[in-house]
């Protein structure tokens, strides 16, 4: 039962809970490796995933997990484990019991499911605590339990909501690894968060939601590289950047070059990266700047956040 | 692909019988199963105490008419029937309410055969606590008021178990879909138990709208509902128990197509 398609397809799908707009027309098609869902409450992140694993039913379109329909779930969540952002348990279970009952459900045997539920347990690091009532866990234990509960399946598809909510800093580190680990071997993960700045350490593709769109997808330097309304920001560290700013007033994409407050470098905005960099190289030859580094100063995630949704939904 | 299904209403039974019969959610279960078991204590004790049993229930037909007569009014039509109520309502209306429907629905299980498994645990954990209460109740109110020979005896337990489970059976499918379409179970819970109520002295068509009316025919004996019942042909067991199978299977089958378009939302994000 190999699934024909590596790709996680949304074509044209709305949702709508009653007259409130849930998602609207969103097409997707997302490829292996970590995908972050970015925006702020109410942008449809749970939604997009409560459909990819047909807990929600698409108002209009149609969603294909691996050309799998989510209402095939006897199939489909054979290859897809969700990670939920709720914490409701069945009432009275320990953590063991939590993830053996589960895989009993999916059908597999005794033996089985002891072997795998353990593996899983132990991935997440809750052994000493696997015996102990789910009800008792701290808020971290609860979500590595859930956890281990999506990945007890050993699911191509893992769907993650805020997976990193409530966990320590050792935690998150590890569960990063995790994720980057289940990415590397060809797997979807699909995260949804609110912490900016390790959805760009981890992502290898954004979308970004605002108020039910999608209003920009894909690597996030190609997202802030196609923002051409945007000028670009570059940071110029070298030994000589009064003399590099004169310069590069002179070329006609830049917008703004600032010193930088210690005196050691150069902030640049250009509207036009690619043919910036061009002509600097040849300022920088001709000037004999010693460069110590260049580097995007904008193009991370929270950049792009700032531009596409906090400033659009200010204006 | 079948023995998958059976694992996996394997997997549902082990966690839903425990859910049904041995957690907080089987309190209620307990304390209406014990009411018809505290009745007969009392009869039994107050004949105790005075020393001899009412002429009226004396001997083995005695005996067996005041059986008949608890177990319509304290098992059937009351306790069973609001037993049934809470456990078959709270099946899928119970697990939304926890907000842990979602440990289910994101299982690579078919949404009917999980109605299936949840109804077959709830099922078999009613009707086996009722079947305890009957065989107690029964034991006591003969053991002391005397019994019927042991042929007599164990027909007429078969017959009171059979009309337990075929109950568990169709008031559990009615309850299971009501639970699944109405947001307040208590209003078909009085209204069917109002129909119930009245069958007797419903016309003989109207009576056939009804689980009772098709369970009288599994009755051990007859006991009179009073001058005012209208006497209806009843159904030959042949057709009455065959057709209760297949309306409650019906009513599974509208229970699969309503689970299979159930949404969940978690919150807002």
């Amino acid at each position: 039962m190999t699934p024909t398609s590596d790709r996680l397809v949304f074509d044209n799908v709305s949702k709508f809970y009653g007259e409130v707009l849930g998602i609207n027309q969103v097409d997707l098609s997302i490829p292996p490796g970590i995908t972050s869902l970015v925006g702020p409450n109410g942008s449809g992140k749970t939604t997009i995933m409560n459909l990819m694993t047909g807990l929600l039913q698409p108002s209009q379109g149609e969603v294909r997990m691996l050309d799998i329909r989510p209402d095939n779930p006897e199939k489909m969540f054979r290859h897809v484990g969700y990670c939920t952002q709720f914490d409701s348990f069945p009432r009275g279970v320990n953590g063991h019991q939590f993830l053996y009952n589960y895989l009993r459900v999916h059908g597999h045997p005794h033996s089985a499911a002891t072997e795998m539920t353990e593996r899983s347990i132990a991935r997440v690091g809750l052994t000493d605590a696997a015996r102990r009532r789910v009800a008792a866990y701290s808020k971290g234990m609860r979500q590595r339990i859930k956890l281990a509960q999506a990945i007890a399946h050993e699911p191509s598809v893992l769907i993650l909501d805020e997976p990193l909510n409530g966990l320590d800093p050792m935690a998150r580190a590890e569960m990063i690894d995790l994720f980057r680990e289940l990415a590397s071997t060809g797997q979807h993960v699909i995260i949804s968060s609110h912490i900016l700045h390790e959805v760009d350490l981890i992502s290898d593709q954004v979308i970004l939601l605002n108020e039910g769109y999608v209003v920009a997808e894909g690597d996030i330097e190609g997202v802030r590289t196609e923002m051409s309304g945007r000028p670009l920001q570059i940071l110029v560290r070298c030994d000589k950047p009064g003399l590099l700013a004169s310069k590069v007033f002179e070329h006609e994409t830049t917008v703004e070059a600032r010193m930088h407050e210690d005196g050691g470098g150069l902030l640049i905005s250009t509207k036009d990266a690619d043919t910036f960099l061009i002509a600097f190289n040849r300022m920088v030859l001709d000037n004999e700047v010693r460069v110590e580094s260049v580097t995007p100063a904008d193009a991370d995630v929270y950049a792009v956040y700032q531009y596409l949704i906090t400033q659009e939904g200010a204006s | 692909m079948k023995s998958l299904w059976w694992r996996q209403i394997q997997g549902i039974l082990r966690l839903e019988v425990r859910k049904s019969v041995f957690s907080a959610r089987a309190l209620p279960l307990y304390l209406l199963a014990a009411i018809p078991a505290a009745v007969t204590f009392i009869v039994v004790a107050v004949s105790m105490i005075y020393g001899e049993a009412p002429p009226e229930f004396s001997g083995p037909s005695g005996a067996t008419m005041l059986f008949a007569v608890l177990f319509q009014l304290g098992i059937l039509r009351s306790t069973l029937y609001f037993a049934t109520v809470w456990i078959f309502m709270n099946l899928f209306r119970g697990e939304v309410l926890d907000r842990s429907l979602h440990y289910y629905f994101l299982s690579p299980i078919r949404r009917d055969v999980l109605v299936a498994g949840k109804f077959a645990s709830a099922w078999v954990g009613v009707s086996l606590v009722f079947s305890v209460v009957a065989v107690v109740c029964y034991g006591a109110i003969h053991m002391y008021f005397g019994s019927a020979g042991l042929g007599t005896v164990v027909g007429q337990l078969a017959a009171y178990l059979a009309i337990i489970w075929m109950a568990c059976l169709g008031y559990g499918a009615i309850f299971m879909v009501a639970g699944l379409f109405m947001r307040n179970p208590v209003i078909p819970a009085i209204l069917v138990f109002f129909w119930e109520s009245v069958n007797t002295f419903l016309p003989g068509l109207l009576k056939k709208f009804s689980v009772i009316f098709y369970l009288q025919s599994l009755f051990p004996i007859d006991i009179s509902e009073g001058p005012v019942e209208i006497i209806a042909e009843p159904v030959p067991l042949w057709i009455g128990i065959p057709g209760f199978i297949v309306f409650s299977g019906l009513t599974l089958l509208v229970a699969g197509y309503q689970i299979r378009r159930m949404e969940v939302h978690y919150a807002e994000d």
